[in-house]
């Protein structure tokens, strides 16, 4: 029972707030409810699927082919694929943590995963379509570019930190669900 | 909806291809697959209440009060903020942009605020946390925001 309660600690402090907040501002609570509502329906259709997306990944995929095509040796080939990946049109940037969580544990860059996740977060091409509509090409052309070479130098940094000083925590969790059972061949 | 339509058919394919290969690994997939949601489940309530939370207090016509009627550098440091807090779909968030924009919102304010929205996600930090580490969300995050603002920087003096 305490488990329980310290694994969902904040969604019951978050439940406390909206509670809260329809007492005092009952406008506001209402708005977030429906809010949480629409997102609710877009994570109930979405999330299961790309969980299941993420299990066969880790089945499917061994580990040497990520190496060597996100992994250490894979340079600009590498990044040029995470950059590929992530300006595919798949939808919202929470949909692709389990997929990049996956990756980097199979051995993908750090440097790669952060252009996957930043391209895909920024360099969407349907929402470029979007952007340059209500911005003009120039405005969503210079973003475009200036957005890549962040991400680069972000990447690079990035990994260059996390080598210095690993996040341990993270790489010891690796329990059942990250297990690698690639060696179950059938 | 496109979104979801390619998600399904890529499941498709992909369960398809599983399946006539093996169905013990397809089964071991879908174990993985249901730990690995049960793990991120409640972060994933987390995300869904401050989402609802932030787009509640942070409506539309704040955004632009908030936004709007402010000038020079601190309009864009708190569109900077705002952006990186809420999770707006561009489909909502740039026609907004853009009407700020031509009524009178500096290059740089909004492009701050389109830069962090995308890049930078506290509201989805939970489940990044879950996935790929407490250092990784916040160096990716914290970098993003610095970038972002070099970027409007860069793009209200070019533009």
């Amino acid at each position: 029972m305490m488990d329980m309660i310290k694994k969902f600690k904040f969604p019951i402090i978050i439940a406390m707030v909206f509670i809260a907040l329809a007492i005092w501002l009952p406008d506001t609570a209402r708005r977030s409810s429906i809010v949480t509502m629409d997102y609710l329906k877009e994570m109930i259709l979405i999330v299961p699927p790309v969980f299941v997306l993420m299990g066969l990944m880790e089945i499917w995929i061994p580990k040497d082919r990520i190496q060597k095509w996100l992994g250490s040796g894979s340079g600009i080939k590498g990044a040029a694929i995470a950059f590929a990946l992530g300006t595919l049109p798949t939808g919202p940037l929470y949909v692709a943590f389990p997929m990049a969580g996956s990756l980097l544990r199979k051995g993908a860059r750090i440097s790669n995963i952060a252009i996957f996740l930043g391209s895909w977060a920024a360099l969407k091409i349907p929402q470029l379509m979007v952007e340059i509509k209500f911005f003009g090409i120039a405005f969503a052309s210079l973003r475009f570019l200036l957005t890549l070479a962040a991400l680069s130098l972000m990447g690079m940094l990035m990994e260059f930190l996390l080598r210095l000083r690993p996040d341990r925590a993270w790489w010891e969790n690796v329990d059942a669900a990250q297990q690698p059972s690639n060696e179950a061949e059938v | 909806m496109t979104t979801v339509i390619t998600i399904y058919g890529l499941l498709a394919l992909c369960l398809g291809a599983s399946l006539a290969k093996s169905r013990k690994k397809t089964k071991q997939a879908f174990l993985i697959a249901g730990k690995a949601f049960l793990k991120t489940a409640p972060s994933l309530l987390t995300v869904l209440g401050i989402v609802g939370l932030t787009l509640g207090i942070l409506t539309p016509e704040t955004i632009s009060r908030l936004i709007g009627s402010e000038a020079g550098f601190t309009a864009t440091i708190i569109a900077a903020v705002i952006g990186a807090i809420t999770l707006i779909p561009s489909l909502v968030a740039f026609p907004l942009a853009g009407s700020l924009l031509r009524s009178g919102a500096t290059v740089m304010t909004i492009s701050a605020f389109i830069t962090t929205l995308v890049m930078v996600g506290v509201v989805t930090a939970p489940m990044e946390m879950k996935a790929l580490g407490k250092r990784f969300t916040l160096l990716r995050n914290g970098l993003g925001f610095v970038a972002a603002l070099v970027i409007a920087g860069i793009m209200g003096v070019l533009l």
